[in-house]
């Protein structure tokens, strides 16, 4: 398509051609009417002016008889831009006047006649008059009429202008078209360009903008807010896909190594057994870490939950608390539970439980303080079991403005604060939790439920130790507050 | 427990006849249908104990093999198997009329004891009882009392929930997730052995000093709780 052809095609350039159109017909409409009221008028006077001749000049028959009246006849004749006058016997004999032909049986028509008629000196006739037929007493007639070339003259006139207005029209309206499509033309090229650019795989790329804050920026702006989101959904699958593709291959390469290892050197169907039970093992940690990379794609898709409702935020925490309290227990650290009743989380109540099963879990595996003698130990390359001086964490429900903010905190060696950011930049872990067997993806998992259910997850700093804080938006539709007593259990510590 | 007659719905052959041959080993009669048409029409019958339904079907869909036979009025108890596993996935089939759901992958051991508690679920007189009896273990559901030979024991709420669960499934085997499902209502996997810590201090009020223990550890399976003296 040559650029011109690709102008004329432009919705703009259709739309001025469109108004140009309508324009030319609307001005069109307004110079006929015009010109058919010129008409009118100009017809109007003419009859009006031949009656009162006819008027005068019957008088002057009546006073005087017909010498009279072609006395007067020819004295008006000579005097210059006079009317048509003709007066004829009953045969149609001109007598006097200063037409000397009308067509034939003109005569004998009545009242007010438009017709050719030839002057005096003249082969032809050829001019056009208005005139009026006036019959006198004795048989003659008195023809008085009146040019009529004034008229057509301001007609002419007036169809000439509504002509040339009209080429005028069309020529600035389709050139101001050209223009204005060109202009529009020139931006939705620039758009397409990257658009083009962006559909071929750079996503980086967005689309220029006027900076006028008109409708073609405003789309592009829109269009630039999707591609935004777009690239940032692409990453997010990218680097889950890179994370999948680590995380699953470390226990299948550990599963396939413990087949072969069993092919190639089991003895006994003990050592058979051995071997399958932990193949079955390895295989549900990678069930586990399937399940719960599925959970975070899906969380970073932003895709919306289904099965949510309202439900207090102290009920899942205490929960939670006390599924893990006799844990706890056993492993020598007080797990406490400090709730706010009535701070209602909308949202699921399955997944925010999971979440927080997941902090509470990891606070108990690393929250321990190692005491000075681990070290040594360390230091002295034996194994010895670390020797962990009892922890604390606790649960704990606030409100926080328009969040609902559960925490676990544990006082462990936390995470330092130069990789308190990268922890929560997108689900990254820590190399140390990586290769930990069984956890490591504890704390994606609670970003990714924070994520689905527009909340925050807070790394912090609990002097000594990790807090961790689960952020959520308050329901809106809160129901009642209760009495806002607060209900504090110390699990562990009463038992 | 007697023989159960189970009709397993799947089209993946090659786990269905791991299936089959399973739960015939277990001492059941199984049976098993390719699809869901195929499915549906066994189904029909309505002496099968447990139904073992895939979701995702050829012919005819999963959930809606299950709308079909509850609209029929087949009550039959139906097990679900998802490869989904999502929270919204078990919401979605046990509204369509599923019974219980179970992700895939799944252990046989898990499978077994739900399609066992399913199946018992069906006989006739397993109405909610308010005393449950376990040997001299006698649990009061209405009054909330719990006593062994007579001798009063205190629970915790939850560990009243969690023995009134073993009981109310005397002799069959009770997962670790079936407990975390039925006791706390949450589906996800435990991760740690936060449930056999439960376990054990249930069972240190209930069976310690007594003899015999009545609370047992199933090897690879769950708990059941059990009158060892018959």
């Amino acid at each position: 398509m040559t650029a011109l052809g690709k102008l004329f095609r432009t919705t703009v350039f259709k739309i001025s051609l469109a108004y140009l159109v309508l324009f030319a017909i609307g001005a069109g409409l307004v110079l006929a009417r015009v010109g058919w009221n010129v008409k009118d008028l100009i017809d109007e006077q003419i009859a009006q002016t031949v009656d009162a001749d006819i008027t005068g000049l019957a008088e002057q028959y009546a006073e005087g008889g017909i010498r009279q009246l072609v006395e007067v006849i020819d004295r008006r004749t000579r005097q210059p831009g006079a009317g048509l006058y003709l007066v004829t016997t009953h045969a149609g004999e001109p007598i006097a006047g200063n037409i000397i032909g009308l067509p034939p049986g003109v005569l004998d028509q009545t009242g007010l006649v438009e017709t050719n008629y030839q002057l005096a000196g003249e082969p032809v006739a050829k001019h056009r008059a208005l005139a009026r037929i006036f019959a006198l007493p004795g048989g003659f007639r008195l023809v008085v009429g009146h040019d009529t070339e004034e008229g057509e003259r301001l007609r002419h006139i007036l169809g000439g202008t509504l002509v040339t207005s009209l080429i005028w029209l069309t020529v600035i309206g389709t050139l101001g078209g050209l223009l204005v499509a060109r202009r529009v033309l020139a931006r939705v090229d620039a758009i397409n360009a990257n658009a083009q650019a962006i559909a071929a795989g750079d996503l980086t790329n967005r689309l220029p903008l006027a900076g006028t804050g008109d409708e073609l920026d405003r789309l592009a702006q829109n269009l630039n807010a999707m591609l935004a989101r777009m690239s940032e959904l692409m990453i997010g699958v990218k680097e889950v896909s890179d994370n999948i593709a680590h995380d699953l291959k470390t226990p299948l390469t550990r599963l396939r190594n413990g087949a072969e290892q069993a092919l190639n050197f089991a003895a006994t169907p003990e050592d058979y057994r051995a071997a399958l039970e932990k193949m079955i093992e390895e295989s549900d940690n990678l069930i586990r870490l399937f399940n719960a990379l599925l959970m975070i794609a899906r969380a970073e898709a932003g895709s919306e939950l289904d099965g949510i409702s309202d439900f207090d935020a102290a009920l899942v925490a205490r929960d939670v608390g006390e599924l893990y309290e006799p844990l706890a227990e056993q492993e020598g650290v007080g797990l406490s539970v400090t709730a706010e009743p009535g701070l209602y989380l909308r949202g699921s109540r399955e997944l925010i439980g999971q979440a927080l099963a997941n902090l509470v879990d990891n606070a108990l595996k690393h929250g321990r303080l190692e005491s000075p003698v681990a070290g040594v130990a360390a230091l002295s390359a034996q194994i010895v079991p670390a020797q962990n001086v009892p922890g604390e964490v606790a649960l704990a429900v606030h409100r926080r403005g328009e969040m609902i903010e559960i925490s676990v905190a544990d006082h462990g060696p936390g995470i330092a604060a130069k990789d308190r950011a990268r922890v929560l930049e997108r689900f990254v872990r820590l190399e140390a939790s990586r290769s930990r067997p069984g956890s490591g993806l504890g704390l994606s998992l609670a970003a990714a439920v924070a994520h689905l259910h527009h909340g925050t997850l807070r790394i912090e700093d609990n002097v000594p130790g990790l807090r961790v804080v689960l952020a959520l938006p308050a329901s809106a539709a809160q129901p009642l507050a209760l009495p806002s007593a607060q209900a504090v259990i110390h699990a562990g510590e009463a038992a | 427990m007697s023989p159960m007659r189970i009709l397993i719905i799947e089209d993946d052959v090659e786990a269905a006849q791991y299936l089959v041959k399973a739960l015939r080993e277990t001492g059941h009669v199984a049976d098993h249908a390719a699809d869901g048409l195929d499915g549906y029409d066994r189904a029909c019958d309505p002496t099968y104990d447990v139904l073992v339904i895939d979701r995702m079907l050829p012919k005819l869909d999963g959930l809606s093999l299950i709308g079909g036979l509850r609209a029929q009025k087949i009550d039959t108890p139906v097990l679900i198997l998802s490869a989904l596993g999502q929270v919204d996935d078990r919401v979605k089939g046990l509204r369509a009329g599923g019974d219980d759901y179970l992700p895939k992958p799944y252990a046989f051991s898990e499978l077994l004891a739900r399609v066992e508690v399913l199946a018992r679920r069906k006989q006739p007189g397993s109405g909610e009882e308010t005393l449950y009896r376990v040997g001299p273990l006698e649990l009061d559901r209405l009054s909330h009392k719990l006593t062994r030979n007579g001798k009063e024991i205190s629970l915790q709420p939850r560990e009243f929930r969690l023995l009134e669960y073993l009981m109310k499934h005397a002799g069959q085997v009770v997962t670790r997730t079936m407990l975390l499902e039925n006791v706390w209502d949450y589906h996800f996997d435990p991760q740690t052995n936060v449930i056999d810590v439960h376990i054990s201090r249930l069972r240190a009020k209930i069976d310690k000093g007594f003899e015999p223990p009545l609370l047992q550890t199933v090897r690879g399976a769950g708990y059941m709780i059990r009158d060892g003296a018959r």
